[in-house]
This record gives structure tokens, sequence and C-alpha cells, in this order.
């Protein structure tokens, strides 16, 4: 099935979705609105004709001059194989784009579809800041129930990949400033 | 070796003592098996057939820092792991030595300017006595740096060291 | 244990029960595996919680190797991001490179001469074999055999010395970059190389005979930490690690760039020979039957270089201008799936730099194999992942 046959079967299931398709784009992709993100991953996953079991990657942008980030989710759909071979096939590739408002970027999870999408969502969290609900290893802090980081320590402040991210000047006592003559050894 | 090392005053002259257990110390250094990241990879070619860190009387590498003398910091240090370098080193026995080995470990490397989450040099973690350069060091400047290290070894001698005291102090406060 | 024996078997008297399986139940304890560990390639961390010596439950915790990569992606041109791409999969940086230059080039629509797409598959072949010697011989140090591993980089060197002679260094190479490659094989390279492979090829069989077919190495590695073809794609598994449990995928194959599809080789998958399909011991069969492909694609991009002359690099691959568009793009690495997410905004500079390591995916899996193993088969099971820190981390 094409992306573009794809993107209309969504559009009939899900009129009030506000799916967009991007085909123009040389990674054409499906954009889906995060409040219903939940109920057509579930499409995605189970539906016979599409059966996307592969979640390859979630990609988390920061657009900030449209004040959204993104988690671009990347899909295969195998199929087993039919010739003598035995070499597996792919029955579709599709991209979807979840757009969430940048100051509550709320995405519901969709471990429970996909294993791969676990470490995927909380390295998301960790570096871009997009707030995986019902996760499940997620943790309560001053910053509200989210992911539990993945790459950065659990005290890390801040998500590096925001584009207004500023640096930390030091961390724990190990300065981190990043002038030449600042970072210099302390001992002997 | 605190049983006899500080023991003696300045000028009593220990050098024959000094020779022998340097000597024996230079060769037969232990590292300690600790790679981070690229540089581990020529840290295990030096261990391997070609280069055979052996040769050196420093192919006994350890899986834990206490039977270890050295440790080689190979590959990046970041602040995740920074607590954990410094305390492998203070796990180590007296006496110990640090490599620092590749651009990572010496200043940040290429992860100087955008790294966000990278120690700039290992040594504002611990001490470090030879500093290898290289993005990847080749495993001939490794045994370079070992050698040199060796030679600071041959230096050292076991007669009262007047700095102890202001190092001690140094590295208590840092 | 005991509990769960004794829910399952209600009805009978506690007392004969213990008699029966003796009193095996211990205290839960934690064991912190990690970051420091010999067995753990690199700085992965393992909270494992045992009973005995069965594991219950594993946690993985990762990111000691967190350099930042996707950061300095977007604040560095293209053309000055190749070696950062080396040092995230630092046992494949050709494959790595390979990579990120396809997706610039999807990207921005750069045409690569004929000579660079040979000379490309040349070395992230080569490269492959390289990398899967390391996996060979550090898997072969964590099952507790040194031999192995002196084999393996007895070999591997001489593999470092073709790609020294191309470009300069040994194991971070920028070789092949945007474009096309940085510069044409040296002088005789068709000739070192094939003479290379031929020594190379027997040793295959003395790997099998040293490692893969050893009884004691058999019986760590075979029937431990199967998964079955659903769960490896379930949870994202590529590569050796996905075609171990039998699935035959491989993206050479599937979506062949670089002219893959115009070479002949095999796809190994894992079969079961030692135990159940999905086993260690098949993720590590299949490196090692891949060494063999390898080995078949570089004798036919030899024949097909020296009949290939011309340009090795298009002009301005240095200077390429990113298009306000996005791509994601996927090659076969030795590990899996390597992918780069770019999203260019019509500078030089890309917006935003995304690189999807495939041992990242691999190793979110350990968790549900090493569930309900024993605890010595933890580093079994964590090196037939083959998982390198520096890309799971970036």
């Amino acid at each position: 099935m094409t992306i573009e046959g794809i993107a209309n079967l969504l559009k009939e299931k899900f009129p009030d979705a506000g799916i967009e398709a991007r085909l123009e784009s040389r990674h054409p992709h499906v954009i889906v609105k995060p409040e219903h993100w939940l109920t057509v991953a579930e499409f995605l996953r189970n539906d016979p004709q599409l059966k996307f079991d592969w979640l390859r990657c979630i990609t988390g942008v920061d657009y900030i001059e449209d004040k959204q980030l993104a988690a671009i989710y990347d899909f295969h759909s195998t199929q087993r194989p039919a010739q003598s071979d035995g070499l597996w096939s792919a029955r579709g590739e599709l991209s979807v784009k979840v757009l969430a408002p940048r100051d509550n970027p709320m995405v519901p999870s969709v471990c429970h579809l996909w294993g791969a999408a676990d470490w995927h969502e909380r390295e998301t969290y960790d570096l871009v800041g997009i707030n995986f609900q019902n996760h499940p290893d997620s943790v309560d802090d001053l910053n509200g129930r989210h992911p539990r980081r993945i790459l950065c320590p659990d005290d890390w402040q801040g998500h590096p990949l925001q584009k207004d991210y500023e640096f930390p000047l030091e961390y724990h006592g190990i300065p981190a400033v990043t002038e030449f003559g600042q970072t210099r050894p302390l001992h002997g | 070796m605190s049983w006899i090392e500080n023991r003696f005053e300045e000028g009593l002259i220990v050098t024959s003592l000094d020779w022998a257990i340097n000597w024996g110390r230079s060769n037969a250094i232990w590292p300690m098996t600790f790679g981070l990241a690229c540089c581990a990879i020529e840290m295990m070619a030096v261990g391997a057939s070609r280069f055979d860190i052996d040769r050196f009387g420093a192919g006994a590498f350890r899986a834990t820092p206490r039977q270890s003398d050295l440790m080689i910091v190979a590959g990046t240090v970041t602040y995740k792991m920074a607590s954990r370098v410094k305390r492998l080193y203070h796990q180590m026995p007296e006496p110990k030595y640090v490599i620092a080995m590749g651009a990572c470990t010496i200043g940040g490397g290429p992860y100087f300017k955008h790294g966000y989450h990278v120690v700039k040099g290992v040594d504002l973690v611990v001490p470090v006595d030879v500093y290898v350069p290289g993005c990847p060091p080749r495993p001939e400047a490794l045994l370079e740096g070992l050698m040199r290290l060796q030679d600071k070894i041959r230096g050292q001698s076991i007669a009262k060291d007047r700095w102890r005291d202001v190092k001690e102090e140094a590295f208590a406060s840092a | 244990m005991a509990d769960t024996v004794l829910e399952s078997r209600p009805d009978l008297n506690l007392d004969v029960v213990r008699d029966e399986i003796g009193d095996v139940r211990t205290e839960e304890m934690l064991v912190n595996m990690g970051p420091q560990h010999p067995s753990t390639h690199g700085v992965l961390r393992i909270v494992l919680r045992t009973d005995g010596e069965m594991v219950l439950e594993a946690v993985p915790h990762i990111g000691y190797l967190h350099r930042c990569a996707e950061k300095i992606g977007e604040n560095v041109a293209p053309y000055q991001y190749i070696p950062y791409t080396d040092r995230m999969d630092y046992l494949a940086g050709m494959n790595n490179n390979l990579a990120f230059s396809l997706a610039i080039e999807a990207l921005t629509g750069l045409e690569v001469p004929k000579r660079a797409q040979v000379i490309r598959v040349i070395f992230a072949e080569m490269n492959r074999i390289a990398s899967h010697l390391v996996s060979m011989g550090a898997y072969g140090l964590d099952m507790g055999a040194f031999t192995p591993f002196l084999y393996a980089f007895r070999e591997r060197e001489r593999i470092l010395d073709l790609f020294e002679a191309s470009c300069g260094a040994r194991l971070t190479y920028s070789y092949i970059t945007i474009g096309g490659v940085t510069d044409d094989v040296p002088e005789r390279f068709i000739d070192v190389c094939r003479e290379y492979l031929d020594y190379f090829e027997p040793k295959i069989a003395e790997y099998n005979n040293l490692l893969s077919f050893n009884h004691i190495f058999v019986k760590r590695t075979a029937n431990v930490g199967i998964i079955s073809a659903e769960k490896a794609i379930n949870w994202g598994l590529s590569g050796p690690s996905l075609r171990g449990s039998g699935v035959k995928w491989d993206l050479r194959k599937v979506h062949p760039d670089c002219g893959y599809d115009e070479y002949d080789f095999d796809i190994p998958v894992g079969q079961g020979l030692k135990g159940q399909l999905g086993d260690c011991w098949d993720r590590y069969f299949v490196r090692i039957q891949e060494m063999q492909q390898s080995v078949r694609i570089v004798r036919q991009a030899l024949d097909k270089l020296a009949g290939t002359p011309g340009e090795y690099k298009h002009k301005s691959g240095k200077s390429v201008k990113l298009p306000k568009d996005e791509i994601y793009y996927e090659i076969e690495g030795a590990r899996g799936q390597l992918g780069f997410f770019i999203q260019g905004d019509g500078s030089q500079i890309p917006y935003r730099v995304k690189a999807r390591g495939p041992s990242y995916c691999n190793l979110s899996i350990t968790n549900e194999v090493v569930k309900d193993c024993l605890l010595a088969d933890v580093p079994a099971i964590i090196g037939s992942i083959d998982v390198v820190m520096g890309e799971v981390d970036r």
C-alpha cells in the first residue's frame, strides 16, 4: 500500500484526527494530532491490511518557530516470505509525525503496541522533552509525571536538544565552562 | 608499600633500595580493564597480537581496581561516568598511576565545544600522570606513554616527600 | 522459585514439597553489573534483581557515554560531522560514514560517481569483517576463551593496514564522505586486498574449529537467551541479532543502495543448529557466516573496481546546501539498521540530526531476554547482542 493510500484510509477512518499527508517531502509522512494518536496507532498496528509491526525509530524535533515539538515515528511492515529463498520483504513503510504544543508537549505512549517504543520514548523525553503519557517506566518529580531519563543523569536539568537549551556551568562540582582557560586542572 | 615509604628522613641515602623497588614497580604495571569508548579498542589492540603490551610487563589486565596499579582512562568521560571514575580511582591501592589516553580525556577533544555532557578533561576528576594525545592514539603512542610512565616511576624515592602534606591537602580540597 | 511451585500445586503438603525440591528460596539480592565490568563491552550498567542464581529482573542503565553527538550535528556542517559518525560505532566507522553520507546525498540529490560506489562497498564490507572479528574475539573473552581474541585481532590488524594505506587512520576513518570517498584507493590496493582475502577465507574454518563448535562454548551459548522472531521484530531488533532469530531480512537486499543489487551474496540466518532457534549461538554464528558473505562481496567488488575508472568524488560534496526538507535513511550496518534522520532548513547546517543506533534498539530487549536466566548467562546474552556503547549512548 502506498503512503497516499494509507493517508486516505486514515482520513476516512479518523475524520477528526486532523490527518494531513505530506507527500511531496523526501520523507513522506502523515501528521496526526496527539489526542488521536493512540487510536490511530492501534489501527496501524492491528489492521490486517497495514500491520505495521516494526517501529524503527522515534525522532523528536523542536520546531521552536512554530512553537511545536514533533515526535516522528518511522515504521516498517514486515511480510513473511512467500518466495522459496525465504527472504522477508517489506509490505510498506510509513512515517507519522505527531505535533504537540511546546508549552504542554503531551503525547500518549505506544509502548504496549511496540516494545521498541520504550527506550525511544524515554530518549525523546530526555533529549527533546516530549512527555509520553502512561509510559510504563515513569517517575514523579517536580516536573510532574514523565518517563524516566535514559541518557542524561536523573538529576539533569532541561532537555538538551531543545533549541533554547542552556549548557550547565557545572555538574556536581565539576566545572563545565567552555572557556579554555577556565577548565584547566585543579590538581598539582 | 606504606610500611617503608616516608619513614626515612630526607638525605638518608636509599638509592639502591629505590632502584630495586622502582625496577620492580616499573616492570610490572598491572593496568585495569577500563575501556570507555573508541580508545578502548586501541587499548585492546595494544594488548593483542601485534603490539603486545606484555613486552613491557604491563599485560596483566585486571578486571578489578583493587588489583591494579594503572588506570588507562581510554575514552570520553561524561558527567554520568565521572563519579564512577573517581570511585574506581579511590579503590585502587597505592602506588597508583593514571594515563589519560586520547583527546577526550585530555581536554574534551572533539566534544569540547558542544558537548554539554562531556567532562572537559579527566584531570578535573582524578590526577593524571601521563597524557597520550591522539584521537584515538595509535597503539605505539600508548606504548610510548607507558614507557614515559616507567621513566616517572624510576624517578620515585621512598625517602620523605617534603611536599606530601601540601599535595594531600590540595587533593582533599579538590 | 519455590513459591511458584507451591502456588501451582496447592494440593501438596508444604513440608513434603520442601523435601522434594529442597528449600531453595533465598533472599532477593540486587547485583550491580557495570559500568566498569569486563564483559559489558564498555560502560553498560545492568542492575540485576536475583534470587540465588536466577535473574528476576534486569534493568539496563545507559548514558555513561552520552557524548551529545546529536547536538553537535545541529551545529556543524555535514562534511564536518562525518568524523563524529566514526566515533558512534567505533568498530565499524566506515558503515557509519556511509549511512550519514547516503542520508545527506538522498536529501540533497547529490550524484555519487560509479567508482566511489564500488569503493564504498569494498570498505563497508571490509569493515563489517573487522567488526565481526572483534565481536567474535570479545565474545570468546566473555565466555572465558582468551585465544580467539588474539587470532581475531591478528586478522583485524591486516584489515586496518589496508584502511590505513587508504585513509591514514586505524579506527576513525572519515574515508567515506559526502559525494564519494576522500581519496582514491592506493596503488596495488586490489592485489593486496585480494591477497588478504585469500589469506583470510580459510581462517573462518579455523575459528569454527577453535570456537564455534567448541564443546564448552556451545554449552555456554546454545539454548541460552532465546528470542523469537515476533519478539525480535516487536522490539525493533535488526542486523545479526534479528537474523539469528531466523528472520531473513537485510536492507542490502530489501532496499539495495550503493549498487548492492549487483552483487551476488546470501543472507545467513539462524537455524537452531545447536539448540533452539534464536539462541545466543545462532546470533554468534550468523556473524561468522556473514564474514564469509562479505568476502564474497568484496571479491566481486574488486573485480568491478578494476573495470570502473573515473572520479572517486563529487566536487560539491564539501559545501552541500540542505533543502528545507527532511529525510530518514537507513542502511544495513555491521550491527543492524543504522539510520539517520536529518532535517534541513535551507542553510548549510542541519536543523536536526538524529542517529538511530542499531545497538540501542538491540539492547532495549535485554530485560525481556535476561529475565529468568541464570546469572552466569547474562554476559553470554549481552555479548551475543554485540553492543557498542558509543552507538547506544551517542
